[in-house]
């Protein structure tokens, strides 16, 4: 077939198809994340951001930056939440992390790994969403009363998804290690 | 009974990713934890207990020491018992008596107001969250 002269040929690269991939395992952790129910809204345990983590640990910053803004915008127009104000919340506070993990990341691997990146990160993206609510949802100061809670739940989801993505990391490194029993 | 050997073998499974950086940033994100409630939830504590008559600020009473003033209404006399950190009506020669059954008020807003005896007891903090009436 003669290809047409109007037509916009796009080419996905091995990056593209990578990108692709994670970004769609973090959109199901989001979507299976919605239907868990919780005492508090603005509390979740931020599943996806385990896909985020290892993305940013073996590919490197620019492909973890697509993953986690390709999960927000997608993951909330399967649940409905696009251009709502959980978005946008949602969006500050990745753009929050995103930027931490930037500097975060060339902390010496030695002593910091995936758990300090995750802690660091989720406390960015309270950060980040606070500013938000405070400017524009909530403009009053009352929003930072909740700050202690959103700070424990902050450290607790950021140590364990930290957790989970190190022990991930470990074993995509090294497959043929034996697994223990668990 | 659960199986303390084998959830220790989970947990040090789980705590071989834990480097030493990581516990620091941990130990820093609990101590912002326990730093932030303390420093955000203690408003409200109050420090002073204003009386008023008629209208009139009849005595402003320092919540630190336990006193008992006496304020002289159109109906009698109301009795205020001060202790440190609250304050309360404890009798007063109103009718229906609602400012005595409030009890004792410990947080800055909180108000108690006899008002056939036109005396209010308002307890005021550093800051206050919000005043009992408005809220």
């Amino acid at each position: 077939m003669t290809p047409s002269t109007t037509e916009i040929r796009l080419v996905p690269t091995a990056d593209d198809h990578r990108v692709a991939r994670h970004a769609a395992a973090a959109i199901v952790l989001t979507v299976a994340e919605a239907a868990i129910p919780l005492p508090l809204p603005g509390v979740k345990p931020g599943l996806a951001n385990i896909v985020t983590l290892v993305v940013l640990a073996r590919w490197g910053w620019r492909e973890a930056a697509w993953v986690a803004l390709l999960r927000v915008l997608v993951g909330s127009l399967v649940l409905g939440q696009f251009l709502a104000p959980g978005f946008f919340l949602s969006l500050a506070g990745s753009l929050a992390s995103l930027a931490v993990l930037g500097a975060a990341m060339h902390l010496p691997r030695r002593w910091f790994g995936p758990v300090s990146h995750s802690v660091l990160a989720a406390f960015a993206h309270i950060g980040g969403q606070l500013v938000v609510a405070r400017l524009w949802l909530v403009p009053h100061d009352g929003v930072f009363y909740l700050v202690p809670v959103f700070a424990l739940a902050a450290t607790l989801f950021g140590l364990v998804n930290g957790l989970v993505a190190a022990r991930l990391l470990d074993a995509e490194l090294a497959p043929a290690a034996p697994r223990d029993g668990a | 009974m659960p199986d303390l050997p084998a959830v220790r073998r989970w947990l040090a499974a789980w705590a071989v990713h834990l480097r030493m950086g990581d516990g620091l940033v941990l130990a820093a994100a609990l101590a912002f934890c326990v730093g932030s409630a303390l420093v955000l939830w203690q408003g409200g504590r109050p420090d002073k207990a204003i009386i008023k008559a008629g209208g009139q600020v009849f005595a402003e009473v320092d919540l630190s020491a336990p006193r008992i003033v006496e304020v002289p209404g159109p109906l009698g006399t109301t009795r205020i018992e001060v202790q440190p950190g609250r304050a309360r009506v404890a009798s007063d020669p109103g009718p229906r008596q609602y400012c005595v059954r409030q009890g004792w008020l410990a947080s800055a807003g909180a108000v108690a107001i006899c008002a056939p005896n036109q005396v209010s007891l308002a307890l005021s903090g550093r800051r206050a969250d919000y005043d009992s009436l408005n809220y």
